[in-house]
């Protein structure tokens, strides 16, 4: 009974989890524009995509200057599925992705994390993007 | 009692064999598939030993020239599957340079007829694009009447 107790806390516990990880991409834009103190500026972050930081890679080199196709990853060939949540009602749907790819990808192209501000800027560019 | 021992010595091997043959078909956990098939395809366990595996996880922020960095819970689930799953025996055990798969001296000598052109080719791009050819690469087929060259 105890076990079961516990096992039933667990799964409402899994459950609460992945619920709070559930968002919509404007969600998750108002959350990162709220931690970064300001509006996102959708052409600061067509910039960002499309530029070069220094280093090989823009963003664009694996997603594609437009990013509603599908895209190919520079290095080992593999198609992408497109980036823009207009093109992929998968993208930006789950808060812990969103963050462990900005935080790759970031480090790829810029060779640090991004802050919130550019991760808004980014996604509210995205937003305007239609298929 | 013999012809059972037979046999139970053979069912062993099985798995063996064709992992030598790189096309067993060893079900994926499925945290591996997801985690690891995003830039590629998720490459079957037993082509590197345990050992590689591990440097491999331990270096994910830095994984051939890519930041493929896991939260710790995941990247401890991968290691233990994947020290639980590696490939074992002598042509294994002798990791290849900077343990990629690619540049196993087994890996070398399959693909040796081929030519080093068709790594360049617009389709293939990297010895790591599996399933430009091997159409079954991602469910772990690698038989040889499947492979598609591309022209």
């Amino acid at each position: 009974m105890q076990a079961s107790k516990h096992l039933l806390a667990l799964v409402a516990c899994t459950l609460a989890a992945g619920a709070a990880l559930a968002a919509t991409p404007h969600e998750q834009l108002a959350d990162y524009s709220a931690q970064a103190g300001r509006a996102a500026q959708a052409s600061r972050g067509e910039q960002i995509f499309n530029a070069t930081h220094g280093r090989e890679w823009s963003c664009a080199s694996c997603h594609g200057v437009v990013p509603v196709r599908t895209g190919q990853h520079a290095a080992t060939g593999k198609p992408i599925a497109a980036l823009a949540p207009a093109s992929n009602p998968d993208r930006f749907t789950d808060r812990a992705k969103t963050e462990k790819w900005f935080r790759r990808n970031c480090n790829d192209v810029l060779g640090r994390e991004c802050n919130a501000a550019e991760k808004a800027d980014v996604l509210a560019w995205l937003l305007t993007i239609k298929p | 009692m013999k012809k059972t021992l037979a046999f139970a010595s053979l069912a062993l091997l099985a798995p063996l064999v064709s992992a030598d043959k790189h096309s067993a078909r060893v079900p994926l956990l499925p945290k591996y598939q997801q985690e690891c098939s995003s830039c590629h395809i998720a490459h079957p366990p037993q082509m590197l030993s345990a050992s590689s595996w591990q440097r491999l996880i331990d270096n994910l922020p830095r994984h051939f020239g890519t930041d493929a960095s896991l939260d710790p819970a995941t990247a401890r689930d991968l290691s233990a599957w994947l020290g639980a799953s590696a490939g074992r025996g002598r042509r294994i055990s002798d990791a290849p340079p900077e343990d990629r798969i690619t540049r196993s001296s087994w890996f070398v000598r399959e693909h040796r007829e081929l030519g080093t052109g068709i790594w360049r080719h617009a389709s293939v791009r990297s010895a790591g694009n599996c399933d430009a050819c091997h159409g079954g690469a991602a469910r772990g087929d690698f038989d040889e009447d499947s492979v598609r060259i591309p022209k």
